[in-house]
């Protein structure tokens, strides 16, 4: 009990010195997630608007390999980064293995699936006839998926947040194509395990507490700007 | 239905598309890939970064030769692989046997110790097996799994890393000398945490268990793990010995430059007294022993006539 409260204390006590690793570490951690989930946006909603509106051969596969890579496991999108940009594998010339920018790959990975899936799953409860209108006014398909995007915002605000929530929180795939290098990789979850192998527990709970207030914060303002009543 | 068999054309058309500018983007890289110089990956084993020596170290490196050395801390199994693999540089590891085997492969060209300290086998205070103050090391073992084995209340259990580490492997070969192979699968006593040393002795420290530990990360914690003490150490069987290995440069695009003056950095006198300082006022002995480029039987002598 007493390293818990220790734990909390030490976290206040870095927070209110501010200390310089602390607010590197969770800067850095807000950017690598940010970008990683704001490219599994664009890429997310338009892919979920088509797999929501067209009907082709092979949707059915691909949407249940997007319900599939929902709960896929970060370790194991970790490995397959790791595979493909370590000097041996196919895109070792690059030299990404072990920088932010494998970890922006790996995150993106981890929150596309989410980000479609929930995009999927609100545009597909639009009202058909809604859609055939703004064809019929002729309306071109990114006008189209313009106001797909403000229709359905509710439902596409909850994927930016299961997409945000999967990025930050996951550390197997940071872990392995992040290698927690000091000052260019660690994110606060990889530092999280660093100091718990280390003995540091106080330190550790301090992060911890720093992630959970940071994840709240960002879904605190989705949710403010998800619930604000439009006047239509 | 809308769509049919033109969508179904385009979608294919894109998908093999971008299959097609993958294969480019990999045949293009691995045809341009020259060595960057700038940077050296040092494989690592997880003990050794978390007692936070190469934290120290790296930056006096990094400032004398402007390289940047990427320090990835896995296990010893793991580190091993990434030198056979080509995937790291230079190696730091613990492991004498798995290390010779990649030097007779001609995974590594060069493989040099750089320092040691010991395993020591902690557990319980009140020592359900009676080991306490023996000298062999395979007749504590021994004597650990007779108890364990006799299912009497109270029985000692047996903590095992079970990740393929350097410090696992040494546990191992240590089981082998005392003419046995405890399973987690026959046997109750013996369990098989899977993580790292602290983990490991985290997980002993809360069930009363024994354990074989490395002493840097035994120090290091003994405050959060109060309830485990050193049983047995001493047995020439317990050195635990460091070794930097180069990668070959066949292995594709390895910094030897780099991985070369990095072991030479390490063998280094200010080098070496720096490594066996470390944490000397804290804890009141070395973590780390430095043994720059001596041979293990040295070692072993040296410390037998301690």
């Amino acid at each position: 009990m007493e390293l818990i409260w220790d734990g909390i204390r030490e976290a206040a006590r870095l927070w209110w010195a501010g200390d310089a690793q602390i607010i590197e570490i969770t800067l850095r951690t807000l950017a690598i997630s940010s970008a990683a989930t704001a490219l599994a946006l664009v890429v997310g909603i338009p892919l979920g608007a088509v797999l929501a509106l067209r009907r082709f051969w092979g949707r059915g596969l691909l949407v249940a390999s997007v319900n599939t890579g929902m709960g896929m496991p970060p370790v194991v999108i970790g490995l397959l980064v790791a595979l493909v940009l370590w000097r041996s594998g196919p895109l070792g010339g690059l030299d990404q293995i072990y920088t932010p920018t494998a970890m922006v790959i790996a995150q993106l990975l981890l929150s596309l699936p989410m980000v479609v899936g929930f995009s999927l799953a609100s545009i597909q409860s639009i009202n058909p006839r809604l859609i055939g209108q703004m064809w019929a006014m002729g309306a071109n398909r990114w006008q189209v998926l313009w106001l797909l995007i403000r229709e359905t915002r509710l439902g596409l605000l909850a994927a930016v947040m299961a997409g945000f929530g999967g990025a930050i929180s996951e550390v197997g795939a940071s872990l392995q194509v992040g290698g927690n290098l000091a000052g260019e990789t660690r994110v606060l979850t990889t530092a999280m395990v660093l100091e718990t192998g280390r003995g540091n527990f106080e330190v550790a709970i301090a992060l911890g507490v720093v992630l959970v207030v940071l994840a709240f914060a960002v879904n605190l303002i989705l949710t403010a700007v998800q619930q604000r009543r439009f006047i239509t | 239905m809308r769509g049919g068999p033109v969508r179904h054309g385009s979608l294919l058309l894109c998908v093999s598309a971008f299959a097609v500018l993958l294969v480019l983007a990999a045949l293009l890289t691995s045809c341009a890939s020259e060595i960057n110089e700038d940077e050296l990956i040092l494989a690592t084993t997880t003990s050794l970064n978390d007692s936070g020596l190469l934290d120290d170290l790296a930056p006096i490196f990094e400032s004398e030769t402007g390289v940047s050395v990427k320090i990835i801390s896995v296990g010893t199994g793991a580190a091993l692989r990434m030198g056979a693999e080509g995937d790291a540089d230079v190696l730091l590891t613990h492991a004498p046997d798995a290390e010779r085997a990649l030097v007779e492969n001609g995974d590594v060209s060069s493989r040099t110790l750089v320092a040691y300290n010991d395993f020591v086998i902690v557990g319980p205070p009140d020592d359900p097996a009676g080991i306490a103050g023996m000298r062999d090391v395979a007749a504590a073992l021994r004597q650990i799994a007779v108890h364990g084995a006799s299912g009497a209340a109270g029985a000692a259990a047996f903590a095992s890393r079970g990740d393929d580490s350097g410090t696992h492997k040494k546990e191992i070969a240590l089981w082998d000398a005392a003419g046995l192979a405890p399973s987690f699968e026959t046997d109750d006593w013996y369990e098989e945490v899977g993580q790292g040393m602290s983990a490991t002795l985290t997980v002993a420290n809360q069930r009363g268990a024994y354990t074989l530990t490395d002493r840097g990360t035994y120090l290091a914690l003994s405050t959060d793990i109060a309830e485990l003490v050193p049983l047995v150490e001493g047995d020439a069987r317990l050195l635990n010995f460091y070794s930097v290995m180069e990668v070959d440069s066949g292995k594709g695009r390895i910094n030897s430059e780099a991985a070369a003056a990095f072991r030479d950095f390490l063998l280094r006198g200010d080098i070496q007294a720096m490594i066996g300082d470390y944490l000397r006022a804290e804890y009141g002995r070395s973590l780390f022993i430095p043994a720059g480029g001596e041979t293990e039987s040295a070692v072993a002598e040296r410390a037998r006539a301690e």
